[in-house]
């Protein structure tokens, strides 16, 4: 799955104006976080059209990638994650940052590895 | 036909010893001249110090600095040193504030600064075979009428094409077979993309065999990209239109740093703050004082440019000094717990790194209770989406900043546009925001 990452400085109003740019374009975002650093914030979209709303971003001067990121589905059920991440964990595979949400009854667990 | 390597043998090869006992009997001559004009007639009263005074050429410590402002009160004749009925052209040069600058020459002069250039062109190559076409502005702008001159006394056919008019350029450059080309380094790769639109390829298309390039500061870099567009090597010319304008110094074949003429000007290099001079090799103030020029001598006239002496005798035979690559204004010099920090080492630094884009913003602030802090915003132009790669850049940038400037900055990576200036706007680079008391 791509994800949308957006280096941003660390000020309100900078991710309003993300905000509004991918409502222009009529993108729908299934699911966001921010992540504070000391200085920055990296925010991370899901939506449902990343290459449109990757043109957009960069357009608009913007620095942001395009990230393949890795998913994994789960069914709605207590304790399905950590069944997923536990061979990843015997693998000792170092995860950069996860994060998970809901979409159409589904479990989604998003990852990046290091 | 085989010609000597140099345009004026005895004198860019003369040994040291040799040249400066002329640069004494020159200096002795220039400041017995220099007092006819009203502005050295009255410096001279105010400092009680007469043309007999400089004995050798250490004496040239006694000397008064002349500065552009010095220029602009004694607008127009007050630093001329001759009736002007003797002088036969001037250049003038407008400032943004205040009065222009007026620069005067009689047919000596002229006939000199000709000289002077030729030598310039005559080291980079250039012979009465090539055809010299000169893209740079003509009027009052020295760069035009000066390689225009001194391209005639090598003998080159000279195609005066002034700027602009891109097209034409380079259908001159292809009708006229031109093998050299001066312009400013901006022009000369806006030439290369007009001719990339075109479908011609400068190396198979043209004859071109030697680029000239200067009035304009550069990078090292800068000068590659034109070289490898082009084919052909591009010699960086270093001009002050005060002092004339282009024939000041030019590089040589060796590419490493300008040799400036001494039989032409006495050189130094100082602090810009205590005006002593500056340790052998360190960067400093060129000062430079004419010791050739009968209309409008001017002593230890100071440029603003920065830069320094290389050390050690240059390959190329020519035992006239050399000066390193400008690195900026004095003006713009910080100074940061009595450290001498120009805004040029920073950049030099930071264009190492491709994940960053040109624009930076250097700030320095009062932090109580450490005292003044400089922290160094610069964007970045390419992320992966891995904060590590933020962290571990904003580190190695501390790490080269601090071993070039002793002093260790906050390093602050930021997105794209938010410290972009406008196009028309010259780039703020620095902010002080420090408290003075
Ligand atoms: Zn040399």
């Amino acid at each position: 799955m791509k994800q949308l990452s957006i280096f941003l400085e660390d000020k309100s109003g900078t991710i309003f104006r993300v905000l509004n740019l991918l409502k222009g374009g009529g993108i729908q975002i299934i699911a966001s976080t921010v992540a504070d650093t000391m200085d920055n914030a990296i925010y991370r979209i899901i939506c449902d059209n990343p290459d449109k709303a990757y043109l957009i971003l960069s357009d608009a001067g913007m620095t942001v990638n395009l990230t393949e990121v890795n998913v994994i589905e789960l069914d709605d059920e207590p304790g399905r994650a950590a069944e997923a991440l536990a061979p990843l964990t015997e693998k000792g595979v170092n995860i950069a940052y996860l994060y998970s949400f809901l979409l159409n009854g589904k479990g989604v667990l998003v990852y990046k590895v290091r | 036909m085989s010609y000597s390597n140099y345009f004026n043998p005895e004198l860019e090869t003369m040994p040291r010893e040799q040249l400066r006992e002329l640069q004494l009997e020159r200096l002795q001559k220039t400041v017995r001249q220099c007092v006819k004009a009203p502005f050295y007639e009255q410096k001279f009263k105010e400092m009680g110090i007469s043309p007999e005074d400089i004995k050798s050429l250490d004496d040239l410590q006694k000397l008064p600095f002349t500065t552009k402002d010095d220029l602009r009160e004694f607008y127009p004749w007050g630093l001329t040193a001759v009736p002007l009925k003797e002088c036969v052209r001037l250049h003038s040069s407008s400032g943004t504030t205040g009065n222009p600058t007026v620069v005067t020459h009689t047919q000596k002069d002229l006939d000199e600064w000709a000289n002077a250039v030729a030598r310039c062109l005559w080291m980079v190559g250039c012979r009465p075979e090539d055809v010299f076409q000169n893209s740079a502005g003509y009027g009052m702008f020295t760069a035009g009428l000066g390689f225009q001159y001194g391209a005639e006394r090598v003998g080159m056919l000279t195609v005066p094409a002034a700027a602009g008019n891109t097209l034409r350029q380079i259908k001159f450059i292809k009708d006229f077979g031109t093998t050299v080309v001066h312009a400013i380094p901006s022009y000369a790769s806006r030439i290369y993309e007009v001719m990339r639109e075109q479908g011609i390829d400068p190396r198979k298309d043209t004859r071109l065999r030697v680029l000239c390039i200067g009035a304009e500061p550069h990078s090292e870099e800068q000068r590659q990209r034109i070289e490898e567009n082009f084919g052909v090597k591009a010699y960086n010319s270093y001009g002050i239109s005060e002092m004339m304008g282009p024939g000041v110094a030019f590089e040589c074949p060796e590419q490493n740093g300008n040799h400036i003429w001494e039989d032409y000007f006495i050189v130094e290099i100082i602090d810009p703050v205590t005006l002593q001079p500056s340790k052998p090799g360190e960067f400093g103030e060129l000062v430079i004082t004419t010791i050739n020029r009968e209309a409008m001598p001017l002593l230890r006239y100071r440029t603003r440019d920065l830069t320094r002496l290389l050390p050690g005798e240059c390959p190329c035979g020519r035992t006239h000094a050399r000066i390193d690559r400008l690195r900026g204004r004095s003006d713009d010099m910080i100074i940061l717990k009595g450290v001498n920090i120009f805004p040029i080492q920073i950049e030099k630094i930071l264009m190492n790194f491709k994940e960053l884009s040109t624009d930076y913003l250097i700030t320095l602030e009062t932090i109580e209770p450490q005292g003044d802090f400089m922290t160094v915003e610069v964007e970045v132009k390419e992320f992966n989406d891995d904060y590590q790669q933020i962290q571990g850049l904003t580190r190695e940038i501390t790490r080269q900043l601090k071993d070039e400037i002793l002093i260790t900055p906050k390093v602050k990576l930021v997105p794209k546009g938010t410290l972009a200036v406008s196009d028309e706007k010259k780039a703020v680079r620095v902010k002080d925001l420090r408290k003075l008391f």
